[in-house]
């Protein structure tokens, strides 16, 4: 009996011993091996991440939609200004709210201090100063009004249009907080009462919605232009195409002209352009 | 049987009592099938089957919106050799012209609200705004 059970604690803690050295036994045995393929799979991903971090920004590839206000045939033609914005509104069944805090705006105008504030400098031209600009959604590559919509209301397309799903949206507001451009309503009340003339194809908006300009994305699937372009078209006040084409228009006259964008600092990368 | 007089009388009032709904229902006018409009203008087709349309146009009507808000899917769909672009204003009701005589008579039977119209025009609601200006 006495032998027995010495036999059997010596047993027992044999096998304690092997069971609780097991796993470190088995990992010295192998770590050779898998110390040096992580090692060597860790180095190849460093270097293949390397010259993205460090190369040229990447342009987005295909289509992206963008366009180009030539803001020296605005100049002094407030009129001009007011019909871009007309023609908007009238498509869109925009409402027209006199006042601040509910009024409704895809296009609209803007001193130059308020729509270029990284561009302003004292003893500006007499021209930045009289002059109003026309200001929309940028509708930018990197639009934090989507970062921020919790419901996906919201969204960039493949062309580049950052679009809105009315339908989705739930009213929170988080995307007027995130866009630095102010480039988005919120419908504190029902809109329809200061529709002036309803456009049978477009839907008008409901209480508690936010709205914005939508790159008239309704129209180019009808191989359309915008309201706002083709409102001001006999001036060659605005200019819309893609991007990413060498051989487009907008692409020629922005190789060929100055352009600035609003607050570029931000780094939101707007498509919309200006020249001042 | 003890009290029959009582009894009988009795189970023939609950009988008549449990099964009020049905023979309410029998002789009372309060809810007829309801007739929805066909088109005015004479239109037989539709996108789809009646019977698929009666069931399951909310899943068409959500997935025309997602194909051409998200997706790009804007295309047109024929029906009867005429064009129609993905729409409830611009393909449904392009038929059935009117709200009231079409989509409400089937929807306050089965009670159900839907809030397309909050923000939709009916082709009556666009033809008060139009001439003015």
């Amino acid at each position: 009996m006495d032998k027995q059970r010495r036999k059997f604690l010596k047993i027992a803690g044999a096998t304690a011993l092997a069971g609780i050295s097991a796993p470190a036994v088995v990992k010295l045995t192998s770590s050779a091996a898998v110390a040096s393929s992580s090692n060597s799979t860790h180095s190849s991903a460093a270097e293949v991440h390397k010259p993205a971090a460090h190369g040229a920004e990447d342009a987005p590839a295909g289509v992206r939609l963008g366009l180009v206000v030539d803001m020296r045939k605005f100049y002094g033609k407030p009129e001009l200004l007011d019909k871009a914005i007309d023609a908007c509104h009238k498509v869109h069944n925009v409402p027209q709210i006199d006042n601040k805090k509910s009024e409704i705006k895809w296009v609209w105008k803007a001193p130059f201090e308020n729509v270029f504030p990284e561009h302003s400098n004292s003893h500006a031209s007499k021209i930045k100063k009289e002059n109003d600009f026309l200001v929309l959604c940028n509708h930018c590559d990197e639009p934090p009004c989507v970062r921020v919509c919790p419901t996906q209301a919201t969204y960039r397309l493949p062309n580049g249009i950052v679009a809105m799903d009315f339908h989705r949206c739930i009213g929170c507001r988080f995307c007027m907080m995130g866009c630095p451009y102010g480039a988005r309503s919120f419908n504190w009340e029902n809109p329809r009462p200061y529709i002036k003339e309803y456009n049978p194809d477009f839907p008008s908006r409901m209480r508690g919605v936010v709205e914005k300009c939508n790159f008239c994305g309704e129209r180019i699937a009808l191989g359309k232009e915008p309201a706002c372009l083709e409102a001001v078209k006999e001036s060659g006040a605005i200019v819309f195409g893609d991007l990413n084409d060498p051989e487009s228009e907008i692409r020629k006259l922005l190789d060929r002209e100055n352009t600035i964008q609003r607050k570029p600092s931000l780094g939101t990368k707007p498509s919309v352009f200006y020249i001042v | 049987m003890y009290n029959k007089g009582t009894i009988i009388p009795g189970l023939a009032i609950f009988v008549l009592f449990v099964t009020f709904p049905l023979w309410f229902n029998a002789f009372s006018t309060a809810s007829t099938v309801p007739k929805p409009e066909l088109p005015p203008g004479g239109e037989k087709e539709c996108v789809a089957s009646s019977a698929e349309m009666r069931a399951s146009h909310m899943v068409l009507l959500n997935e025309w919106r997602d194909g051409v808000l998200r997706d790009g899917k804007r295309e047109s769909v024929t029906v009867d050799g005429k064009k129609y672009r993905k729409g409830l204003q611009m393909a449904c009701m392009q038929c059935h012209t009117s709200k009231e005589k079409f989509c409400d008579t089937c929807h306050e039977y089965a009670s159900v609200d839907p809030y397309c119209w909050d923000c939709h025009l009916t082709p009556e609601v666009a033809a008060i705004k139009k001439e003015t200006l």
